[in-house]
């Protein structure tokens, strides 16, 4: 009985063995016929988020089925992208964002296409003449505040990126590492605007000097450091999106009246990001990827963006949420720089940031 | 001192039989590891032709590189210095609460770093319990412990996760030491130091030296812990490789990282093979429990009792300290900085299973646990049988082991990042890419597994002394009714012990395998990025919740293979 069992269990391991190596045999020789859905791959970065709906939807009326390959975040899945563009992993690719759109354009990643929507769409939105790269929707990184802290210290705002050097607000503040984080990099940026290539480290000096706080990530920053989030941290002022405060009105564990946070918007604290979509250069389902481009930058799609992802349609006649309009602010006077200038410099940027803030 | 025995290695039916045995190990090492490695150092070569040469080059090595051997050095000893007691008191002594203790000692082990953040903070941060409690003992306005972001935080955490590799192999190498060798040294009038000293600690060396390895390899190559809870103003060689590589994107730089990484590894493993080469003793295998004892001089009273406490404080708090949030609200009242309201709730979990947005992405947490459950299944049986190959040609004397012991280990201390992108390039088309190839994932998990299994297995093998295999010969035994009526018995526990290592490294792994991660077929920690990846109380209420749900179902899956028994096979310690 015991060699039995024991001869048995052999022959059982060697079986699953033996299958688990054999190589699938793909359907590959199956001629797709007109009933069956032709397959359009999505790359996206990991904040991609959409309602079901929408999809299945957009799957029936176009006979196609839509595969989303999430890829990392925004750089991750840039350079997987790069890295693939020999044999591209998928046909549209969606999430490249100003500070990363001249790589992409370098990479000659995109096939240009003027597709007709692109027309109600502002110009301030439009970085790629060519078409390579559409806009899709944008968002503010600001400061949040915690409103409680200042409401209860009697503390007024700061009313621009100096105040922040301001001894009032000594150890407030929490920031990404630029080298690590996208909302990070992009407040990097803002105060490249805003003191220049030459005036930002010594602004950045003055800000370590006031007990700057830099974390590597944003989830560090906003569940741990801030103390307006549910982490209660020590800082009441964290670099986020404006798109936080109605995000935690809409997450809260009791329902809210009013956003326990705010973002500070005075002109140049901000920075826009914007992200893109592209049709990636010799896909097979060129005439599919371009409807699909044109379903993203359509009404219902970009009025589903805002609260699947926290971000801003770029097509004026899209309606925002009710907690948009409440809870989140639009900055007047974001700060930006162009993305030929990002792209050459980023590298020498965050690497003098890097001696002067953490060395 | 006790003589290593020399012809405890079977002698070869010449090479080929090694040969042999090398096949499938060796075949699987190549598509998935050297195949995807050697894609990524060719782009980053054509890449770095073309590119501008980088300045203070050197400096850029060798910062990142100093910091990765001190942290490293420093974690090793940490863990050591709590494993190796720990590992005395699990391998030597049966007291209550024992089991559950072993198991809640390997959850840290599963856990994403992420949720380890998490746990730290809910434990030590700002507002974590112990600053809480410190604030309202003391009536503090701030919080009093500052641990976060610095080097201690980061030796904590690596003590944290890899306590339980030197618990596993050194214990049960430990359960498994002949006592009547202790005892004759008793017997001849050796002082218990003198014992430990010149008989127990020889006699183990070979699996100290293999659990202080894994550990060192994980250190080394530490990432998330470094970037979560060290903080910016630290960056070991893998911190540098996915700054250059994924954000700067500079892959020239992030290959160059890599190799050099690559060599640190490669070096290691060699000092180890040649080290272990002649220091295993053969140990008849022993009944079980025999050398179990229990607690009975006050002495043996407070080394278990001070060991259990820092186990607990060191490895189960933490958990506990993250199960417990995730069922508690913390809502400070608006307007009172210092006062706290807590309340119990099951919302957080409630909420899991609701896909309130009607997300495409949502993912049930039913579906995530299956998912994990059955890639962590297909990964135990993948590692045990390669592991199982792999070993057994080791444990055989072959001048072509010299070479290809160290290739086994090298998985470990490869490069995430650089893997995962060499998992892209190779694999993406069919019908190898992870879409229409579901067994992808399995497979790079058991290449990050394989390591332990063999490093488990092979002490173990090596230790069966000859004369077991010629008398079962001499009997008429063939060799496959050998291996099967000694050798298998014999390495139970060790096969044991690793098959919990592939289980939970499959369950918690998010390094290499990220980069092949699919939306279809979600697994817990990819759910849990997914929550803590957003604003708001409830999205991080359930990251934790899915994390807890983690912790429990790794911990059924420990205690299920523990209860497991081959057919036929003894008692497990």
């Amino acid at each position: 009985m015991r060699n039995w069992e024991k001869t048995s269990l052999l022959i059982a391991l060697s079986i699953v063995l033996i299958v688990a190596c054999a190589p699938r045999i793909a359907p590959l020789t199956a001629t797709p016929t007109p009933a069956e859905p032709a397959i359009l791959r999505v790359m996206t970065h990991d904040s991609f988020l959409v309602s079901e709906a929408l999809i299945a939807q957009f799957e029936k009326e176009n006979n196609v089925k839509l595969s989303f390959l999430p890829s990392g975040d925004t750089g991750a899945a840039l350079n997987k992208a790069i890295l693939s563009k020999n044999t591209p992993l998928a046909d549209v690719f969606y999430g490249v964002d100003n500070t990363f759109l001249s790589r992409a354009l370098d990479e000659a990643l995109f096939e240009p296409y003027a597709s007709p929507r692109l027309a109600s769409i502002p110009t301030e939105f439009k970085l790629d003449a060519e078409n390579r790269a559409l806009p899709v929707d944008y968002g503010d990184v600001c400061i949040n505040y915690d409103k409680a802290y200042f409401a209860e210290n009697n503390l007024a705002l700061p009313q621009s990126l100096e105040d922040l050097t301001d001894p009032a607000y000594k150890d407030l503040l929490v920031v990404e590492n630029p080298a690590t984080s996208s909302p990070g990099l992009a407040f990097l940026l803002a105060t490249i605007s805003h003191f220049g290539a030459d005036g930002y480290l010594d602004y950045w000096q003055q800000l370590k000097d006031n007990g700057l706080v830099v974390v590597n990530d944003w989830e560090t920053a906003y569940y741990t450091n801030f103390s307006g989030s549910s982490g209660h941290g020590p800082q009441p002022m964290v670099v986020s999106y404006a798109s936080s405060p109605p995000a935690e009105v809409i997450f809260a564990e009791n329902p809210l009246t009013d956003a326990p946070t705010a973002s500070i918007t005075a002109p140049g604290t901000c920075f826009r990001q914007i992200e893109f979509v592209g049709i990636l250069a010799g896909t097979p389902q060129r005439a599919l990827a371009e409807k699909f481009v044109d379903f993203m930058l359509s009404v219902p799609f970009q009025e589903d963006m805002p609260l699947q992802m926290f971000v801003y349609p770029v097509q004026p006649e899209a309606k925002l949420p009710e907690a948009f309009v409440k809870y989140a602010q639009l900055p007047q006077e974001p700060a930006a720089l162009a993305p030929e200038d990002i792209s050459t410099n980023r590298n020498a940027w965050i690497e003098a940031w890097t001696e002067t803030v953490l060395r | 001192m006790i003589q290593p025995a020399t012809g405890t290695a079977l002698k070869s039916r010449g090479n080929w039989g090694v040969l042999a045995l090398w096949l499938l190990p060796l075949l699987f090492l190549g598509l998935f590891f050297f195949a995807p490695l050697i894609s990524v150092f060719k782009l980053a070569g054509e890449a770095a032709v073309t590119a501008a040469p980088q300045a203070n080059l050197l400096d850029r090595i060798t910062r990142p590189l100093g910091f990765t051997f001190y942290q490293a050095a420093l974690s090793t000893l940490a863990t050591l210095a709590l494993g190796l007691p720990a590992a005395y008191i699990f391998g030597r002594y049966t007291f209550p609460g024992k089991s559950l203790l072993r198991v809640l000692t390997t959850l840290p082990f599963i856990l994403p770093t992420v949720v380890v953040a998490a746990a730290f903070n809910a434990l030590i941060g700002p507002r974590g319990w112990i600053n809480l409690g410190l604030m309202n003992l003391f009536n503090l306005t701030a919080p009093p412990l500052q641990m976060l972001n610095s080097l201690p935080a980061i030796l904590i955490a690596h003590v944290f996760y890899n306590t339980t590799i030197v618990i596993r192999v050194v214990g049960s190498a430990w359960s498994q030491l002949d006592p009547r060798m202790e005892q004759a040294s008793r017997v001849l009038g050796a002082t218990p130091l003198k014992t430990l000293r010149e008989v127990t600690l020889p006699l183990l060396r070979p699996a100290i030296l293999a659990a202080g390895l894994l550990v060192f390899m994980f250190d080394f190559t530490s990432f998330g812990v470094i970037l979560l809870l060290g903080g910016p103003q630290f960056a070991t060689l893998e911190v540098e490789i996915y700054i250059q590589a994924l954000h700067m994107l500079n892959l020239p730089l992030a290959g160059l990282l890599s190799a050099v990484q690559l060599l640190c590894t490669l070096g290691f493993t060699i000092a180890y093979s040649r080290a272990s080469l002649h220091l295993n003793v053969p140990l008849a295998p022993r009944l079980q429990g025999e050398g179990m004892r229990r607690i009975r001089t006050w002495r043996e009273k407070l080394l278990v009792g001070v060991t259990i406490i820092l186990l607990a404080v060191l490895l189960v708090l933490p958990l506990a300290a993250l199960g417990a949030r995730s069922v508690v609200r913390l809502e400070a009242d608006r307007g009172e900085r210092g006062g706290v309201q807590t309340g119990l709730t099951l919302d957080y979990y409630r909420e899991l299973f609701v896909n309130r947005r009607q997300s495409l992405f949502y993912v049930p947490p039913i579906e995530a646990a299956r998912n994990s459950l059955v890639y962590a299944g297909t990964t135990v049986l993948f590692s045990l049988t390669l592991g199982f190959l792999a070993s057994s040609a080791l444990a055989r004397r072959a001048r072509i082991n010299r070479v290809l012991d160290p290739l086994l280990m090298l998985p470990l201390g490869t490069s995430a990042v650089t893997l995962g992108l060499g998992f892209i390039v190779v694999f993406s088309r069919p019908p190898f890419d992870p879409g229409s190839f579901p067994l992808l994932i399995p497979l790079a998990h058991s290449l990050v597994a394989l390591p332990f299994v063999v490093r488990t297995l092979l002490p173990a093998l090596r230790s069966i002394p000859i004369s077991l295999r010629q008398a079962a010969g001499v009997l008429g035994a063939s060799p496959l009714r050998t291996w099967w009526e000694v050798d298998l018995p014999i390495i139970t526990r060790a096969a044991m012990v690793s098959a919990v290592f592939a289980f939970t490294i499959s369950l918690g792994e998010f390094g290499a395998t990220s980069f092949l991660a699919r939306p279809e077929y979600p697994t817990l920690p990819v759910a849990i990025y997914r929550f803590i990846g957003q604003p708001g109380a409830l999205n991080y209420g359930q990251a934790l919740a899915m994390s807890t749900l983690l912790m429990l179902v790794c911990g059924l899956g420990i205690l299920l293979i523990e209860r497991m028994r081959l057919p036929g096979l003894r008692e497990d310690w």
